[in-house]
């Protein structure tokens, strides 16, 4: 514990490529880290004077960067420490160039109440690597049915409030909750589906799902959710966040309640813009994602509307899963990727195919989740926390999972080859990943 | 009959999608002269004398089992069943687990069944022995298109050319999927039946013609096959009644009129009279094929069981 006490010693990164999704600055210059914060960012600092002991960083054709702020993150502690731990899981962020996770409440024991928002917290401080965040439960136990303490829940530190992997699929209980959690300001977030319409459902429904024999979820099932929902914001005027978009119809839906003016946000995940059903190809149960990977079309909207930004966020949507949970048939195979590692290198494709600029890039993956939960990260401000991602966007390299620090091993980008290389992380000034050169 | 069976490319037989014509007629065609060693009075062949092979049957089934069992003790080898019931899967041991046990006692050739899409060739990746699909969730029943196939061949004299109808529950069945890309292949026309609450999405895509009127479906059809349509789906999620499925979709001698006058009619069963075809129509020698599929079963399986048996034995001479 003692290294803890003694602060981290200041840093001057010089000549990098200054990424800037708020200020929308993309050009290089210098960056002073003192005290875990930004102390300066200009051009020549070190001729103005550096604190004694400065390290000093040159970055020339390197990125530097807000950290990552990921608002989905299943950290499987409580109750599938085999799966994942918050340890574990805070290493694997730190490598992918998150400084900030956001976890999912579907723990077990979910996290619905104080204790166990309390219990994260304190986990996550032992952990010392990146910043954790929680959700709290929109219903007790995730069961979509009465409300949690949301007031006392947010004062006890959750960011917003959500039922995980469960839709509510309420519509009573859903109006309630939007209308309850204005009291707060808080932010209502849903898993976009119907679960009747989806009930049984393995893959996207379509071709693939009818050769292989796998029961389909139809696309219609998100976009109904989505629409239901849009008409009770309207109603109550809550804020209201749907979580991994995967179909365009979703993303028409979205698009029009933002132009009425309603409090609406989204985020995808990688898979959905970088992958599509065929992923599935021969029962391939890493490629098993609730909702689905969708259709090609779906897919392309997907990644349209990241580069336009009706799609605000991406989140990771990290999902780790053993291989007693993925290698059975697809059926029994229970939904959803890691991609904490994965969630910059893929997140890039979209700035190499020029989609959009590597700023618009931080602006979804650091500084529009950090708005959307309130947090002063996701900038390169003077006076903001020092959570930045030093990062080489040419660096060519293939995944390989099983270099991966997550726990589990269930990436469906596994053999991917890709480009642009963390190469260091620091929270609050503290480095917490250098990658070895 | 080794130079024939060599070309056969594939080491496992997981569906009816990826053969070829050629592969499907060099098992069609040694199927054919087991059918006639099924009816002499000896029928016990040495072909597998010394083989292995397990048949692991994770859903129920009688005449699937019972079918592969004599097609492989016919051929010499040796049988051996075992069931859900009496495995150690109900014991919590994983799919994998107890393919890696099976594994270790060296069978030659495994016949899985499993309520699990998939699950075969999840299985079949584990193995080092050859392993027969005998039935995956929705998914494939190779062997029963097969033996669908060689029925209709010794009644048609082939294949190409012909209309077949496939009515009832296409959603949940294996048995159609399979049917459809061997007629596919081989050159028929298919046609499915049954109401859209039943048909599964982009079956279209497939190559075949979807129809919901079972009179309009089956005009000009050469063979009619139903589908067993599960009493646990009836209750009022796929279809309202019993009753009302019989009148729109149940095969009977005035539907049938539609159909070409010869027209011939099959079922995998085990069939649900009086639900998906009527009780007479079923046993009306002149038309239904019902038994002569259950006698070409045997002789299809232990043309499978022969062909994999000499492709993995060319392949261990040759690596």
């Amino acid at each position: 514990m003692a290294e803890h006490k003694q602060p981290p010693r200041p840093i001057l990164f010089s000549g990098a490529r200054l990424i800037d999704p708020a200020g929308g600055r993309d050009a290089p210059g210098d960056l002073l880290v003192v005290d875990g914060r930004i102390a300066a960012i200009g051009t020549g600092l070190a001729d103005k004077g550096l604190p004694d002991g400065t390290e000093r960083v040159l970055g020339s054709g390197l990125c530097l960067a807000p950290g990552l702020v990921d608002l989905r993150v299943q950290l499987r502690e409580p109750g599938e420490e085999h799966k994942e731990t918050i340890s574990s899981a805070g290493a694997a962020a730190a490598a992918g160039g998150v400084t900030s996770m956001v976890a999912l409440p579907n723990t077990d024991p979910v996290i619905d109440d104080v204790a166990g928002l309390e219990f994260v917290a304190r986990r996550a401080r032992e952990m010392r690597k990146v910043k954790v965040y929680a959700y709290a439960g929109v219903t007790k136990g995730l069961a979509g049915k009465d409300l949690t303490e949301m007031g006392l829940l947010a004062e006890s530190g959750a960011v917003a409030f959500t039922d995980g992997l469960n839709a509510v699929a309420d519509a009573r209980v859903m109006r309630r909750a939007l209308s309850y959690a204005r009291t707060f300001g808080a932010l209502i977030v849903q898993h976009p589906e119907e679960p009747a319409l989806a009930a049984g459902g393995q893959m996207n429904e379509g071709e693939l799902a009818t050769r292989l024999g796998l029961a389909g979820i139809p696309p219609a099932a998100e976009a109904i959710m989505i629409e239901r929902d849009l008409r009770i914001v309207a109603l109550t005027g809550g804020r209201y966040h749907v979580a991994h978009v995967s179909t365009a119809e979703s993303i028409e839906a979205i698009r029009i309640g933002k132009a009425r003016g309603l409090h609406v946000t989204c985020d995808t995940a990688p898979p959905y813009f970088a992958l599509n059903e065929l992923a599935v190809g021969d029962y391939r149960t890493f490629a098993k994602l609730s909702p689905p990977l969708r259709s090609e079309e779906d897919r392309a909207a997907v990644a349209a509307a990241v580069a336009d930004g009706t799609i605000d966020c991406i989140a990771s949507d990290h999902a780790p899963h053993d291989q007693d949970s993925k290698r059975v048939p697809f059926a029994q195979a229970a939904p959803g990727v890691i991609g904490l590692e994965t969630l910059l290198p893929v997140s890039l494709e979209l700035v190499h195919k020029r989609m959009l600029s590597m700023v618009e890039l931080f602006r979804r993956l650091a500084l529009a989740p950090a708005d959307l939960l309130g947090l002063p990260q996701g900038r390169l401000a003077v006076g903001a926390p020092a959570d930045l991602v030093l990062f080489d966007p040419e660096r060519a390299w293939v995944v390989d999972e099983d270099r991966f620090l997550s726990k589990s091993k269930n990436s469906p980008f596994g053999g991917r080859p890709v480009q642009g290389r963390v190469l260091r992380t620091l929270v609050d000034g503290r480095t917490v990943f250098a990658a070895e050169q | 009959m080794t130079a024939t069976t060599l070309r056969f490319r594939h080491r496992h037989l997981l569906g009816i999608e990826g053969l070829s014509r050629e592969e499907i007629t060099l098992l069609l065609d040694l199927s054919q002269a087991y059918v006639d060693q099924n009816r002499r009075a000896d029928k016990k062949l040495s072909t597998l004398r010394g083989r292995t092979v397990i048949n692991l049957f994770f859903e129920t089934s009688t005449r699937t089992r019972t079918s592969f069992e004599l097609a492989g003790k016919r051929l010499g080898a040796d049988v051996i069943n075992m069931s859900v019931q009496t495995s150690s899967i109900k014991k919590g041991e994983t799919l994998i687990d107890t393919a890696m046990t099976l594994n270790a006692m060296r069978p030659d050739i495994l016949v899985v069944r499993h309520p699990d899409s998939g699950a075969v060739n999840l299985l079949s990746q584990k193995l080092d022995c050859a392993v027969i699909n005998g039935g995956d969730g929705s998914h494939e029943h190779p062997t029963q298109a097969l033996l669908d196939a060689l029925t209709i061949r010794r009644r048609r004299g082939g294949l190409e050319g012909l209309t077949v109808a496939i009515c009832g529950d296409i959603l949940h069945s294996r048995v159609a999927r399979s049917n459809i890309h061997l007629l596919a292949i081989m050159g028929a026309r298919v046609r499915l039946i049954g109401p859209p609450t039943l048909m599964p999405s982009c079956i279209d895509r497939l190559g075949v013609e979807v129809f919901h009127d079972m009179k309009r479906g089956l005009a000009g059809s050469d063979i009619v096959m139903m589908l067993r349509l599960q009493t646990e789906r009836m209750q009022g999620s796929f279809v309202p009644s019993i009753r009302e499925y019989f009148r729109f979709f149940g095969l009977d001698y005035e539907k049938l009129k539609s159909a070409k006058p010869d027209a011939l009619i099959m079922h995998p069963g085990p069939m649900n009279r009086g639900v998906e075809i009527d009780s007479e129509l079923a046993d009306d020698i002149d038309r239904s094929l019902i038994r002569e599929q259950v006698e070409m079963g045997v002789a299809v399986r232990m043309a499978c069981l022969d062909t994999l048996a000499r492709t993995d034995a060319g392949n261990e001479a040759g690596s």
